[in-house]
């Protein structure tokens, strides 16, 4: 029986309304408990701030693409290459960190669920054998079903319920957490080259439309009652005017909603908010989807934020990487994923003095903070495609202080200075705020009950940063406040601590896979036809499709109950 | 001038970032032989594995006589000074060179003058493979400097080179000059094939015979002579090519005309 206790921190807990009260948390057998005894182990956090273990909504650690780009690019880790030590691992990071060094960093940034988007259903077992590696987080993937041959067929059928099942048995067979879709009917597209452009474009050989796709896989997850809602990446991310298809993807859903609850969340909404028709006249568009989202209720966004370093930029979307390509001439990894999804890989570095990149910068910036309730908006860089998640004290920075805003945007070009609209947002976030976009807001999207805050029964995962609220002036003093989120004096990860002041002091928690255990109703119906697809299509049978019980170390199931 | 030579005849790869004009400046000589070099997977003093004497010269020259061929990154970003090696040198010789000038009176390995900035190296026997190549992976090759070669340079140079002017007097290598984007290279005799593989820009002059011209380079006009550098003039007369077509390139090779009588066909397009 372990027990400890957290004396006198100012707590940061949005779920349960606390903003900066002193307040002891008592944690016992890995929870959050009302008390403790008083022989136990306590921690002094006098003068400290406390919020509950960071939530990362959104990205990519595991997977056949991760591991594909670390192959691609050595110079990327002769740059950063960690040694081992007593208690951790040797690896290398930047923007690929190693498996353990993935664990080790965010564990030092207070970091303890990540949420690994976009792994191609045949990809599975590659993605939760490095997953299991990655220790001292939980972690959850999102697998690639918006181009799914059988959600596909169904839909054109529109046969919704029987997608339901199919879904709900891919679920079990990848064992996945949420459904993400990427650019939807463009991938399939892009294994004949070419993409769709509109919502309203017909996919090659289905009869079915991106909308279609969307609208449909939206019903799916309220009929499965999945936990957290469909995670969707939109059509023509990254092309100058995306906008236009990213507000016209938010209005197909409205009608869907019910009782002003979200249905979809869209994922890096920097990259899908370009107004402009090419790239000489790129400009934000911050403003229309910002009015948007103030104004509705069933959408919820991530930054997808810039942060100007050397990185590598990896999606599903095939057709993206592409262009990416034509404007960068870098090197380029281009793949087609059997039937499943496509991919592309190009490394990338953000310049200040780039336009279109200062631009970009700029719009995730507004975006967040344009949008009212930040509720509804979380932060993320889209590891490692804005940046790596590394860089995440140096967004927050920007995200609480004017000043730090306006120091960055003095070194971007000039272009970039006259159209930001940064210098006309005065809004600087609290450290309330922060902990909704970080913790709060991402597990509420989630659905991740017992996480993103300190109420009694909630895992015991905390974070304890060296801010004191009362003598500190985030706003004006940003550099204090990023050298504290930089590594957090505690992190806590079930109850045990596992960083101190930014060295990792444990090395026996392995971190736990949730993946949702759906039930439905009627199994679903998997026929001959079915196999014998399979048998024709995939590398791999039918019967060796499914990801084992075993093969998760720390495998944690959520029973679902479908109403299909 | 300190003069450095070998103990023993080296058996395990020295990591020897340690030899460096910029490293020793301002220090004695026992303070030098305190410098740590891992000799394999050992920390080693420079003092276990050189006699360091002090010699009459420019103090900032370092002067090592004998084999080296093991020591690898000697004078790794060296901004200052001189060193001269009379003996093979190992790999990774004046990587990331920012100033100064490095002599070898021998043959040196792999990646020598890898991601130079500034500076000069003169080899006065062969080059390895990757002369001025960047690190595996990366697309920053040499920015500036010059190299010069007695001998012959092995495959893969000067990739993604975007600056200086590297001269060899023998024979290239396959790939040579691989994504390079500006600079000039001059191989007085042959080069081997791939030659200027996805160029974009800069030059490649062959004096000697070009073993295979990419198909993806395009006869652009026959020029008597072609410039190196400021100082160098090299009379042909020259094919001139342009390309890598594929990379919609602007890069040009000069391959001599007299040396080249397979490339005679390609005079019809002219």
């Amino acid at each position: 029986m372990t027990e400890l206790l957290i004396k006198n921190g100012f707590v940061f807990d949005p779920i349960n309304g606390v903003n900066g009260e002193k307040m002891d948390i008592a944690i016992k057998d890995g929870k959050i408990v009302e008390k403790v005894r008083s022989t136990a182990k306590t921690i002094d956090a006098t003068g400290l701030t406390v919020m509950a273990g960071g939530v990362d909504i959104h990205s990519h650690i595991a997977g056949g693409e991760v591991n594909t780009g670390r192959i691609f690019r050595p110079e990327d880790h002769i740059k950063d290459a960690v040694s081992k030590t007593s208690l951790t691992r040797a690896g290398t990071g930047y923007s690929l960190p190693s498996t353990f060094v993935t664990g080790y960093r965010y564990s030092k940034l207070g970091y303890t669920t990540v949420m690994n988007p976009s792994i191609a259903p045949i990809g599975a077992k590659h993605a939760h054998e490095e997953l299991n590696d990655i220790p001292l987080i939980d972690k959850a993937s999102f697998p690639l079903l918006g181009d799914w041959w059988f959600v596909l067929e169904n839909l054109a059928k529109g046969d919704v319920e029987e997608c339901a099942r199919h879904i709900a048995w891919m679920m079990q067979t990848t064992k996945g957490y949420a459904i993400k879709i990427v650019n939807p009917g463009g991938l399939e597209s892009w294994g004949f080259g070419r993409n769709v452009h509109s919502i309203d474009d017909q996919v090659p050989n289905f009869c079915i439309t991106p909308r279609e796709i969307v609208r449909g896989l939206a019903k799916v997850n309220t009929m499965l009652n999945l936990p957290h809602t469909i995670h969707l990446h939109t059509n023509n991310l990254g092309v100058p005017g995306n906008y236009k298809t990213t507000l016209e993807t938010m209005r197909a859903l409205e009608d869907l909603a019910t009782n002003d609850k979200p249905i979809a969340h869209i994922t890096h909404i920097q990259f899908a908010s370009f107004a402009g028709d090419d790239w000489g006249k790129f400009r934000s568009a911050a403003d229309e989807i910002s009015k948007y989202i103030n104004n509705h209720n069933h959408i919820t966004l991530d930054m997808g934020q810039v942060t100007f370093t050397d990185t590598t930029t990896m999606t599903a979307d095939g057709p993206f990487e592409h262009t990416l390509y034509t404007l960068s001439k870098h090197k380029w990894i281009n793949s087609d994923f059997e039937t499943e999804t496509s991919g592309g890989i190009i490394p990338f570095q953000y310049k200040k003095n780039n336009a279109v990149n200062a631009i970009q910068w700029s719009i995730g910036l507004e975006i967040a903070l344009l949008i009212k309730d930040p509720w509804k908006i979380y932060m993320t860089t889209d590891h490692p495609n804005g940046g790596p998640f590394t860089a995440y004290p140096r967004v927050l920075a920007w995200l609480m202080s004017k000043k730090a805003r306006e120091a960055t945007l003095k070194k971007c070009h000039k272009k970039a200075q006259k159209k930001s609209l940064l210098p006309s947002i005065d809004r600087e976030l609290t450290l309330y705020e922060l902990a909704i976009l970080t913790r709060a807001g991402t597990a509420k999207t989630l659905g991740l009950k017992n996480k993103g805050h300190l109420g009694v029964g909630a895992d015991a995962d905390v974070a304890i940063f060296n801010i004191n609220p009362e003598t500190t002036d985030i706003a004006k003093q940003y550099k204090i406040v990023r050298k504290a989120f930089n590594s957090s004096v505690y992190t806590i990860k079930d109850g045990k601590i596992v960083a101190k002041d930014g060295e990792i002091v444990d090395n026996t928690t392995p971190g736990k896979t949730m993946w949702v255990d759906v039930r439905t109703k009627e199994p679903c119906k998997i026929d001959e036809e079915m196999k014998k697809k399979f048998r024709q299509y995939w590398t791999v049978d039918y019967e060796n499709y499914p990801v084992p019980d075993h093969y998760l170390k720390v495998p944690q199931a959520i029973p679902i109950q479908g109403s299909v | 001038m300190i003069a450095l030579s070998p103990l023993k005849k080296f058996t395990y790869p020295i990591q020897a970032e340690a030899i460096n004009p910029d490293v020793f400046q301002g220090k004695t000589i026992s303070e030098i032989g305190e410098l740590t070099v891992y000799e394999g997977n050992k920390l080693r003093k420079l003092s276990e594995l050189f006699s360091i004497k002090e010699m009459p010269g420019e103090p900032t020259t370092i002067q090592i006589d004998g084999d080296v061929s093991q020591v690898r990154r000697i004078g790794l970003g060296m901004k200052n000074g001189e060193i001269i090696i009379n003996g093979n040198a190992g790999m990774h010789l004046g990587e990331k060179m920012a100033g100064g000038k490095i002599t070898v009176n021998g043959d040196v390995g792999g990646w020598a003058g890898s991601d130079m900035k500034k500076g000069t190296i003169e080899i006065h026997g062969n080059a390895g493979d990757y002369l001025a190549s960047p690190y595996r992976g990366s697309a920053t090759g040499m920015k500036g400097g010059n190299i010069t070669v007695d001998g012959n340079v092995g495959s893969d140079s000067a990739c993604y080179m975007r600056g200086g002017v590297i001269k060899i007097k023998g024979n290239a290598g396959p790939f040579l000059g691989y994504h390079m984007s500006d600079g000039a290279i001059y191989v007085q005799q042959n080069a081997a094939p791939r030659l200027g593989a996805s160029m974009t820009g800069g030059k490649i002059i062959v004096s000697g015979t070009v073993e295979d011209m990419m198909p993806t380079f395009s006869i652009d006009s026959i020029k008597p002579k072609v410039k190196v550098d400021d100082t160098t003039n090299v009379t042909g007369p020259f094919y001139v090519f342009l390309g890598d077509l594929a990379e919609h390139g602007t890069g040009k090779i000069f391959a001599s005309k007299a040396a080249n009588p397979a490339l005679k066909a390609y005079e019809k397009f002219l």
